[in-house]
Formats: structure tokens, C-alpha cells, sequence
């Protein structure tokens, strides 16, 4: 069976700097699959994660989601970078989720989930507004509708966020941290939204601190320290059996 | 040996109630009444000393503050500040857009615009849009090696009114692009990757995600701009143009009344500064929606709290908000 990998990675690299902040990530994520990432902060999970939707541009390697090379076109042995308008329209084939909501503050929760299907895919404000209104009462803020993002708690605009993203029908979502900014009592809600996407076959790759989560939705975990993969494998097994030194540290600290 | 002091009784604290509301009594504060009395009383003597002055005739400031040569005035006035207002605000827009843009000649050639209109004088700059034609009888566009070639005589494109319009309207656009330039970067960076990673176009962001968060910073220092504006118009005087200051000083030298038509010009400066500042403080109350949880009170609302209570609110929020950074 030979299913195109969701995103796949060879050997991508990216430096900021002199700093090498991934070296070398090799990987894979099937549709339909939960990925996790775990591991200390700094070690490079969320700028691989923002390399896939190309908010990073990666130096070496190769990255490619749903069978397309990330912000570049291979003809021959040569590589073309693409034009504004194609990374754009790849963009909003993918979710993101940041650990800060980035929700926009002068938009109504509605406001901001009908603004890329009206400004990106050109849609009439009526679907765009039916969808939204779809969107908030699947992430259960349908009494929010008219609210600005400073009108809600934190675990409230976490999941307008999602709400946002998804209004884009993405076909892989994103998660950087997306609990790491909320109150522990608010974890709970955001994570009871993503539970119900990956039972809905969404394919997600998620970075984050949730061991419990990360066990329980996860298909596979891959722990991450500066810059290269340590160990990855079912979240079970690595959480309970880790085979590299590293991850047995790390997993005592946090667990 | 631990005996527990009891403090001073709390009044009606019986188990379970509330205790009674704190009713004290205000600490005073005799200097303040002091220094009002001392500064009210050193104002009150300056306006006297003026409008007493023995040679100074209120009959003719009275005459003339409704004139209709005065009134004509004001209006070049107004169409005066609106027209450069429009020319620095949109300019200005689009020289802050291109000084943050990639691409370096664009960004150079912004730098090099506001280089050039800030550090020459605007009395300088409407000067040289009134004399151009000494120097540039004609004025045209056309497209090299075509027949395709408009000319016209520089004194009829540009009468007096442009030459002030564009002296005044290029330099602002210099102050602007500053201006929305510190907006656009007061804007967390979030906002930007939140919205590329919707799949929106560079442009798309900047108009419908920076700029609208960005006006919260641009429009203070815009109104500032605007009622600056107002004042400076009158250096179209150079110009010959017939604004408020230019018709005042044409009657004063017909007249000799110089300060009364001076006092006239004031009085209608003043006024007119008065409304936009009004005007400035509701535009800033609108783009303060989604920073505050509640709008800030109007000035009438806090007025008739004053009145009721006998003390000032906080200041405004809308201040507060401006320049502290937004606490998700």
C-alpha cells in the first residue's frame, strides 16, 4: 500500500543565524494520523512545525506535504522557489493553531473565523457565515458569536482559533502549544475540541506538554531534543518504556 | 502567654454580615486650594490686561468675525487642511508600506522621499511649488518616441491654491509615513503569521489585519497632525492664497486694525481646533473597540460623574491603551 504521506520530511535543516536549530528531521505522518511532539523547549518542535506551512524557510533537506514539495517546485534536479500566490494558496490548505491564539482583536469571534474563507477562497458572506456559525457551535461557543476575543477567556479563544483554522476545510492541522499559554482548568476544553477532530479522521501534528493527551489521542510521539529526533514510536510505548537516556530524562521531569 | 489584641471594633461585623461601608473623613489638602487661588488669580489678570488694553477696539473684532470676506476665508481654510490632510495621510500610507517593503529600491526611494520633505522647511516647500513656473515654463507627460505627449503651461496647471496644496500635502505625507510607519510595527508579529497561515496575501494582511489594529497608534498623532495642519495652512499667505489668515491681513492693511483682525483669525482658529479635537477623541473611541472591554466614558459621562460625585475618573482608557501594550 502506498499512501502519500500527509507531510514528509527528509533531512530538513534550518539555522536562525549561526544557531542550527533543526539538524537533520526525518519523518513521517499518514493522513488521518495524530502525530505529537514532545521534548524540552528550544529543541526545535515548533520551527519544524512552522517550516510546514513555510512561516520558516528550510535550508537543506526536503519537506513536502500531501506530495508537494514546501514552498518550492523540482523540475529536473533543479528547484524553483514559488511565487507569493502558490505558497499562499498552499497556506490555506493547512491549520495552524499558536500557542498565543493570535486571534484578531478588532473581529467578533464571527468576524474572525469568516475573514480567509471570504478574503482567501473568495466565498459569498452567507456560506461563510453559515460555516462559522457551524464552526462555533462545534467548538461550543455558539452563544459567543458576537464577542471580541478580549470579551473571552483564554480556553474560550483557543477554540475560536481552531474554529478559524478550520473554516478553511484544511486537510492537516497544526498545533503549536496550544494549551501552553491557558489556566490548567481551561486545558481541559481545548483539548476535548481536539479529541473530537482526531476521532473525525482530521490529521494532526501537535506540539505539546500534554502527556495525558498525547497517550491517550496520539498515534504516534516523537520526542525532540536540539534539533534531531531521539526517539519516536506509539505514545504508549514511549512514555512508558523510553529506550535513549535523553527521553528517560526528560519524561521524569515532566511526568 | 498569647493573648490575642483586639484592634479598633469594626462596626456592625456581627458573624456572617458584611461590615458597614467606610465612611472617613477626607484628608485635606490646603495647598491645592492655595496654588488654584495663585494661578486663577495670575490669569484672570493677563485676560484683563488684554481685553482692557486702551487701544484695542473689540467693536472691530466684533464687525469683522462674521465678514464675509473673513468666511470665505475660513472655508479656503478648511478646503486647505482637508485637501493636504488627504494627500499626507494616503502618500504617507503608501511611503510607510514601501519603506517596510522587501525590496530595497522601494524602500530606499521611501527613505529618500521623507530624507527630502522633512528636512526642508513647508514655507520653503509651497515657495517652490508657487515659483516653479519661473523655472519650468511647461509641464508635461508622455511616453518617449510617441506622438502620445500632453504639455500645459505650469502657471495654469499649478495656480496659487495647488502650489500651497502640494507644498502642504507632500510634506505632511513625510510625517506620515513616520506616523503609520510606527503603527504597522506596533503590531505583534503574531497577527501577521495568524494571517499568513490562513493563506492571506502580504497586501491582504496589511489591509484587513495591520492597518485596522495599527490606526489604535496612527490616529492620535493623526489628529495632533490635523489640527496642526489647520494652523499651518496660513503659510499659504505666501501663495496669495485667500485663506483665513491671507483675508485677515488684507483688511488689517486696509484697515490698520492689526491685532483686532489678528484676535478675529484666532478666535476662528481656536474654534475650529476645538471641533476636531471633539472629532479626534470619538474616532479614537471608535478604534479602540476589541483592545478595552468596555469603552472608556464619553467626556459628558464623565462630566455629570464629577458632578455626582465630586471626583475625576481615571483618565481616559483609550490613553491608557494607546501606549501600554495590550495584556491577553
Amino acid at each position: 500500500m502506498s499512501v502519500v504521506p500527509m507531510v514528509k520530511a527528509e533531512a530538513v535543516h534550518k539555522s536562525f543565524g549561526r544557531l542550527e536549530v533543526l539538524r537533520g528531521i526525518d519523518l513521517e505522518v499518514a493522513p488521518k494520523e495524530v502525530m505529537c511532539m514532545i521534548g524540552p523547549s528550544g529543541s526545535g518542535k515548533s520551527t519544524f512545525l512552522r517550516c510546514i506551512n513555510h512561516l520558516e524557510k528550510i535550508d537543506a533537506g526536503r519537506l513536502s506535504v500531501d506530495g508537494e514539495l514546501v514552498g518550492y517546485r523540482q523540475r529536473g534536479n533543479k528547484l524553483y522557489e514559488l511565487p507569493d500566490s502558490e505558497v499562499c494558496r498552499k497556506r490555506s490548505e493547512i491549520g495552524m493553531v499558536f500557542q498565543r491564539f493570535n486571534l484578531f482583536p478588532h473581529m467578533t469571534a464571527l468576524g474572525n473565523i469568516m475573514e480567509a474563507p471570504l478574503m482567501v477562497k473568495r466565498e459569498k458572506g452567507a456560506t461563510a457565515e453559515a460555516r462559522a456559525r457551524k464552526l462555533l457551535d462545534r467548538v461550543g461557543l455558539s452563544d459567543k458569536v458576537d464577542c471580541y476575543p478580549n470579551q473571552l477567556s483564554g480556553g474560550q479563544q483557543q477554540r475560536v482559533a481552531i474554529a478559524r483554522a478550520l473554516a478553511m476545510e484544511p486537510k492537516l492541522m497544526l498545533f503549536d502549544e496550544p494549551t501552553s499559554a491557558l489556566d490548567p482548568e481551561l486545558v481541559g476544553e481545548v483539548l476535548d475540541v481536539m479529541r473530537g477532530l482526531a476521532k473525525d479522521g482530521m490529521t494532526m501534528v501537535v506540539v505539546t506538554h500534554e502527556m495525558g493527551f498525547a497517550r491517550e489521542v496520539g498515534d504516534s510521539l516523537v520526542f525532540m531534543d536540539s534539533g534531531v529526533i531521539v526517539e519516536t514510536g506509539t505514545p504508549r510505548d514511549v512514555l512508558a518504556n523510553p529506550k535513549h537516556e535523553r527521553t528517560k530524562a526528560f519524561l521524569s521531569k515532566v511526568l | 502567654m498569647t493573648e490575642t489584641v483586639s484592634g479598633p471594633s469594626v462596626p456592625g461585623s456581627q458573624a456572617g454580615q458584611r461590615p458597614e461601608t467606610i465612611k472617613a473623613i477626607p484628608v485635606r489638602h490646603p495647598w491645592r486650594w492655595l496654588s488654584a487661588v495663585v494661578v486663577l488669580g495670575v490669569a484672570a489678570d493677563i485676560v484683563y490686561t488684554i481685553v482692557t488694553a486702551p487701544n484695542l477696539d473689540w467693536g472691530v473684532v466684533g464687525t469683522y468675525l462674521f465678514g464675509r470676506l473673513i468666511r470665505e476665508g475660513i472655508l479656503v481654510t478648511l478646503e486647505l487642511t482637508v485637501l493636504a490632510m488627504l494627500i499626507g495621510v494616503v502618500l504617507g500610507a503608501v511611503m510607510a508600506v514601501m519603506r517596510l517593503s522587501p525590496n530595497p529600491v522601494v524602500s530606499w526611494v521611501s527613505w529618500l522621499y521623507i530624507w527630502f520633505f522633512r528636512g526642508t522647511p513647508v514655507l520653503v516647500q509651497i515657495f517652490f511649488w508657487y515659483n516653479l513656473n519661473i523655472v519650468l515654463p511647461h509641464i508635461g507627460i508622455g511616453i518617449p518616441g510617441t506622438s502620445l505627449n500632453l504639455q500645459a503651461g505650469t502657471n495654469q496647471l499649478i495656480n496659487p491654491f495647488l502650489a500651497a496644496t502640494l507644498g502642504l500635502g507632500l510634506n505632511e505625507a513625510a510625517y506620515m509615513a513616520e506616523i503609520v510607519r510606527a503603527g504597522i510595527i506596533s503590531v505583534e508579529h503574531g497577527q501577521t503569521e495568524a494571517a499568513q497561515a490562513l493563506g492571506m496575501t502580504r497586501l491582504q494582511v496589511m489591509r484587513r489585519i495591520v492597518l485596522p489594529q495599527a490606526m489604535r497608534v496612527i490616529i492620535p498623532p493623526t489628529g495632533n497632525e490635523t489640527i496642526s495642519m489647520l494652523k499651518t495652512s496660513s503659510l499659504a499667505f505666501v501663495a496669495a492664497v485667500p485663506e483665513l489668515f491671507t483675508r485677515s491681513e488684507q483688511i488689517s492693511s486696509a484697515n490698520f486694525a492689526v491685532v483686532e483682525l489678528a484676535i478675529v483669525a484666532s478666535i476662528w482658529y481656536l474654534a475650529m481646533t476645538s471641533i476636531l479635537t471633539v472629532g479626534q477623541y470619538y474616532l479614537e473611541r471608535y478604534f479602540a473597540r476589541g483592545s478595552q472591554r468596555e469603552l472608556p466614558p464619553t467626556p459628558w459621562q464623565r462630566f455629570k460623574k464629577i458632578l455626582f460625585t465630586g471626583h475625576a475618573p481615571p483618565p481616559s482608557a483609550v490613553e491608557a491603551a494607546v501606549s501600554l501594550p495590550r495584556a491577553h
